[in-house]
This record gives C-alpha cells, sequence and structure tokens, in this order.
C-alpha cells in the first residue's frame, strides 16, 4: 500500500506546472487531426452528421405542423405535432374519466417528487421511508379514488403513464429486498434456502417476461377458487415483481462476491451476528459495486412494462398505440413513437445520471 | 454461564486447548494440541509458515472449527452452538495481517460500530470510548478519515484499537506486521507492547523477535499442525531442545 506523506510533511511544496490552455486549432489538431486515422475517423462523423442532422431537424422543426383541426389538414413534409397536441392526455392517461385526469397527473407529480427527494441523501434513512409509504398511499387514492368526494376508477381505466410508473417503481420497491433475500439464500450454508433461491432464480430467468405475464394473467385463475378474483393489475404487478427480483438477484449476487473473506471474519470476530453483518458490513460495501448493473437492470424493467400490452393493460405505450386507431387521425406512428420514445428516454437518463451521482458518493470512501 | 465477566484469578487458565485435531479435507493441520493460557500470560507462537498456528489460533474464536477434541474459552466451551460463539467472540478480539478494517465507514464508525450493535452502548458513549482508544493507538486526529486515507500502519492500530473497544478479556494477533513497510511496523508493536505492558492476555503469531523476547511469558513453536516446543524465551533462544527449533530459529534470526 503506497503511503506518501501520510505521515510527514515535505518542507516547501513545490508547485506543479499548470497545463498550458491552448487555442482552439491547437486543440483541433491534437485531438481530431493527431493521425491519418484519425482524421479519417473525424471526417467519416462530420459526414454523418451533415447527411443526418439537417433532415431530421427539418421534419422535426422546420417542415413541422404545430396545429391543425384533423389529420387531413396535418400531412406535409413535416412532423404532425398537432397529433400530438390532440392527443397528448389519451397518450398519458388513457381511458382514465377526462374531467378527473388531473388525478392521475397528481400522482405522476408524486411519484416524480418522491424520486427526486431520494436523491438528496441527508433525508436517506427511516425518513425517506416514511415519506415513499405516505407517497404510495397517495398515489393509491389519487388513482382509485372513492374517498375525500373523488368518484371510484376501475385500475383497468389506469391507462398511460401512471399505469408505467405503478408497474416499475411499486415493481423495484418489491423485487429489490427479495432479490436481495435471493441472492443471501444462494450462497447459504442451508441446502434446503440454496436449493430454492437456485432453482427460482434458475426457473424465473429463463422464462421471456411475456410468458410469465401470460401465466399470470391466463393461468393463475384457473388455480383460484371459483368466485375469487385477482384484478389484472394486481397479477401484472406481481409477474412483473417476482420477474424483476430473479434478474436482480444475480447482480446482487455479483456484488456479494466482490467482498473479500477478511470482511466477514472481522465482523464475525466483534461477535457481530448473521443479519447484522450482512446489514451493516456486507450489503452496503456489495451493493456500491453493483450500481451500474444494478440501474442498468432498473432502466431494463422499467421499459419491459410496455409489455403489459400484451395482457391488456395499456400503459405508455399501450395508450399510445391506442390512440393511433383514432379514424380522424391515422398514420401518425412516427410522432406517436418519438413522443413516447422522448419520455421514456427522459426517465431513463435520469435513472442513469442518478446511478452516476450515487457511484460519486459511495466512492467517496475510497479516495485517498 | 455466558457473562463469565467474574474477573478471574491470575494463575488460572483462560484458554484451554486440549487434544485438538483439525483436518481441511485429507489435511491434518493441527494434530493433538495442547495448550493453557493463563489470564494475564503472553504467548507468542512462531514456526514456518503452513505450520498450522494461524489456524490454531483461528480456532480459539472459532473463525475455524476443531473437528476433535476440547476448546475452552473464558470458562465457555466451543461446540456447535451459536449463542456460545458470539458470546466467546465479544471476549475475545483478534487482529489480522490485512487489518480487515470495514472500508466503507471511517475510522471513528469502524470503532463503534461492534459496541453499538453488540455492546448496545449509546453512540455518544460509544463515541467517547473510541476516541479514548484511538488517543492509546495515537491517531485521535484520524477519527473522521476512511481507512484507505491511512497507511498501512495506522490501519493496523485502528484494527487493534477496534478490538479494544470491545473490552476483550483476550486478544489474538495474527502476524499483525507481516503486512507492513518496515518502517511502520515499530509502530504497531510499540502498541503492543502498551498492551501487554497493561495485562492484557495475548496470543501472538509473529516472527519479530525483538518483539517476543521483550513481551512473550511463553514461547511456542509449531511445526507441521504439532506444537514441538514451548518455553519461557530466554531459555527457547537460548538452548532449544528440538533440531526443528534450533533449524527455524537459525533461519530467522540469520539476517
Amino acid at each position: 500500500m503506497a503511503d506518501i506523506g501520510a505521515t510527514q510533511q515535505l518542507p516547501l511544496p513545490v508547485e506543479r506546472p499548470r497545463p498550458v490552455t491552448a487555442s482552439p486549432l491547437a486543440w483541433l489538431r491534437a485531438n481530431l487531426f493527431n493521425s491519418i486515422p484519425n482524421t479519417i475517423l473525424t471526417l467519416a462523423a462530420l459526414y454523418l452528421l451533415v447527411v443526418t442532422i439537417p433532415p431530421v431537424f427539418r421534419w422535426a422543426f422546420i417542415d413541422a405542423i404545430w396545429s391543425a383541426d384533423s389529420g387531413r389538414a396535418c400531412r406535409g413534409a413535416g412532423a404532425c405535432w398537432a397529433f400530438i397536441g390532440e392527443k397528448l392526455r389519451f397518450i398519458l392517461f388513457g381511458r382514465f374519466p377526462y374531467q378527473e385526469q388531473w388525478r392521475p397527473l397528481l400522482a405522476v407529480v408524486t411519484f416524480v417528487t418522491l424520486v427526486l427527494a431520494s436523491c438528496d441523501r441527508r433525508l436517506w434513512g427511516r425518513r425517506l421511508a416514511a415519506l415513499w409509504l405516505a407517497g404510495l398511499v397517495v398515489v393509491g387514492g389519487l388513482m382509485w379514488g372513492g374517498i375525500l368526494g373523488m368518484s371510484y376508477v376501475e385500475p383497468e381505466r389506469w391507462n398511460g403513464l401512471p399505469l408505467t410508473l405503478i408497474l416499475s417503481v411499486v415493481g423495484i420497491i418489491f423485487a429489490f429486498p427479495l432479490a436481495i433475500l435471493l441472492a443471501l439464500g444462494r450462497r447459504s450454508r442451508l441446502p434446503a434456502v440454496r436449493a430454492i433461491c437456485v432453482g427460482y432464480i434458475e426457473l424465473v430467468r429463463g422464462v421471456p417476461l411475456i410468458t410469465v405475464l401470460f401465466m399470470a394473467s391466463v393461468m393463475l385463475p384457473l388455480f383460484l377458487p371459483t368466485g375469487m378474483t385477482v384484478n389484472k393489475l394486481l397479477r401484472a404487478q406481481m409477474a412483473f415483481t417476482l420477474f424483476a427480483a430473479a434478474y436482480l438477484a444475480e447482480v446482487v449476487r455479483g456484488g456479494l462476491q466482490a467482498i473479500p473473506r477478511g470482511q466477514y471474519e472481522a465482523a464475525d470476530s466483534l461477535g457481530i451476528g448473521y443479519w447484522r453483518r450482512t446489514r451493516l458490513i456486507v450489503l452496503p460495501q456489495a451493493l456500491a459495486v453493483v450500481i451500474p448493473p444494478l440501474v442498468n437492470s432498473f432502466i431494463g424493467g422499467f421499459k419491459n412494462t410496455s409489455l403489459v400490452i400484451i395482457i391488456g393493460l395499456f400503459d405508455l405505450l399501450g395508450a399510445a398505440n391506442a390512440a393511433l386507431t383514432d379514424v380522424n387521425w391515422q398514420g401518425f406512428y412516427l410522432e406517436a413513437y418519438v413522443f413516447t420514445a422522448a419520455i421514456y428516454w427522459s426517465f431513463c437518463f435520469f435513472m442513469s445520471r442518478y446511478s452516476q451521482m450515487l457511484e460519486r458518493e459511495f466512492n467517496k470512501s475510497r479516495q485517498r | 454461564m455466558i457473562d463469565s465477566a467474574v474477573p478471574m484469578r491470575v494463575g488460572e487458565p483462560i484458554i484451554e486447548l486440549r487434544h485438538v485435531d483439525k483436518w481441511f479435507g485429507e489435511f491434518h493441520v493441527l494434530k493433538d494440541v495442547n495448550l493453557a493460557v493463563k489470564k494475564g500470560e503472553r504467548v507468542v507462537v512462531c514456526g514456518p509458515s503452513g505450520s498450522g498456528k494461524s489456524t490454531m489460533i483461528r480456532c480459539i474464536n472459532r473463525l475455524e472449527e476443531h473437528q476433535r477434541g476440547q476448546i475452552i474459552v473464558a470458562g465457555i466451551e466451543l461446540n456447535a452452538d451459536v449463542k456460545n460463539i458470539e458470546a466467546i467472540r465479544r471476549e475475545v478480539g483478534m487482529v489480522f495481517q490485512q487489518f480487515n478494517l470495514f472500508p466503507h465507514l471511517t475510522v471513528l464508525q469502524n470503532l463503534t460500530l461492534a459496541p453499538i450493535w453488540v455492546r448496545k452502548l449509546p453512540k455518544k458513549e460509544a463515541e467517547e470510548m473510541a476516541r479514548l482508544y484511538l488517543e492509546r493507538v495515537r491517531i485521535p486526529e484520524q477519527a473522521d478519515k476512511y481507512p484507505g486515507q491511512l497507511s498501512g500502519g495506522q490501519q493496523q492500530r485502528v484494527a487493534i484499537a477496534r478490538s479494544l473497544c470491545m473490552k476483550p478479556e483476550i486478544m489474538l494477533f495474527d502476524e499483525p506486521t507481516s503486512a507492513l513497510d518496515p518502517e511502520m511496523i515499530k509502530e504497531v508493536l510499540d502498541v503492543m507492547i502498551e498492551l501487554a505492558r497493561d495485562g492484557m492476555t495475548m496470543v501472538c503469531i509473529t516472527h519479530e523477535m525483538g518483539f517476543a523476547r521483550t513481551v512473550a511469558d511463553t514461547m511456542v513453536f509449531m511445526d507441521r499442525g504439532e506444537i514441538v516446543e514451548r518455553g519461557p524465551p530466554a531459555e527457547f533462544f537460548a538452548n532449544p531442545e528440538s533440531d526443528r527449533t534450533k533449524l527455524f530459529l537459525s533461519q530467522i534470526l540469520s539476517h
């Protein structure tokens, strides 16, 4: 272990030479044209940009039609953003009663606020958990209604963005702890626990999500006693959670394997029991190591929610698809998909930035 | 019976190994090991690598399980009963060759973790005690740093302080200076010598023979899983009985 100047002080610090600030031209030469292959790559990249950017820009902005009364009046060389304007509320909230759509909007705002609040590390701990619990209750109340004078809305009509957020956020909240237990179980010394965890992970991981969703929606009711029904959204949520847990479990296990044996021995030698050792010493280190693949799985899971359309639930993408079936506004596929893609992208981009922030936060201890 | 905090009379054995055998698979690592350590006694264990000395002291706090014989620590016999194991580990501190500090916690948090969660000390009290021990190992100013920011010698002193915060009856040292750069060995040994002066019961694996002469009441030499020779350091170094001991001593004292 290097150990420079930790105990003794150097008498006079010699100033480190500052890098010379180069002119833009010098920067270009040093970074983009410093060798023949690099010059070729630079020119090729420039060519690609010139070919692709202007037409896309022209389509999306210059030739775009921003307002129109019907689809017929909206045909031109550019994008028809009037379609999005017309269908915005349907794409975002689907068949949720039109007059009541402030409720799903407020639910989305609640989710976003909760996620943003989670970024502040000072709030971490019991307070944040309480905040989340309260937030989920608020979201549930807003969507369901039947209280405080809000009319009841059956879950079949929770469409669009709120459905996507509910499926992914609630899915992650339940899948993550389950994944940790599965990962710990897979490394357990108890053969029965290990066998159950390995069996579960390998079984669920080896099946496409669509199959799991189908089973939850078609087969599960067959096994339930007659008269007992579990609502479709809940079944999809369960399928989604159980599926995500299997994937996350393997990511968490990867982190557990990165913890040296000495950490376990040090904890054992201090008389710290299994659960405390896991919570205070093993997991904080193991999870910090796997933040990138963990967030990768979260992002994948978030986008996987769009598969629920298979069993007749209309999430954001499903609502966009449904919007396309309007006879008056036919054929605006590109606009609908670009718009939904932008929403998906902004959520995923946020997650990826958040993951970078977490990494910085957790790696503080490794800085010298 | 778990709380054997009843002060034991000096001279009574606090660690006892009776006919202990252990195998790693087919490999017989410990062969009929018998050892008694009295309260306040300082035992230094030496021997070539692979002689089983590390395995032996790791059996004392059951980081390793023995397969035959009896190990009794602070009046509690080590067996499969988990309650007993945790009770013993509270009384036995251990310092490792690789320090094994918790890298995600600050020095102060490293020290207070077990007192708070295992001894159930209030946080403030635990921190006061931790600062006291940091003072004793002479690095009070490093309390808020992370282990990765310290030198090896400082890390090992933090590790010693971390064990001491549990107020153990016994301290086990598993080659505490072997991973250190030469100029840091002394700062760690000084702390250990001070600990010995305060009357701590110590079992210490080390090849620092100068240290052994200073603190040891008993020298133990192990080879191929057996205790080959034991005795007070004066005799042990001056006229060892067995040829194996002679050979080993000539090898490590020659340079």
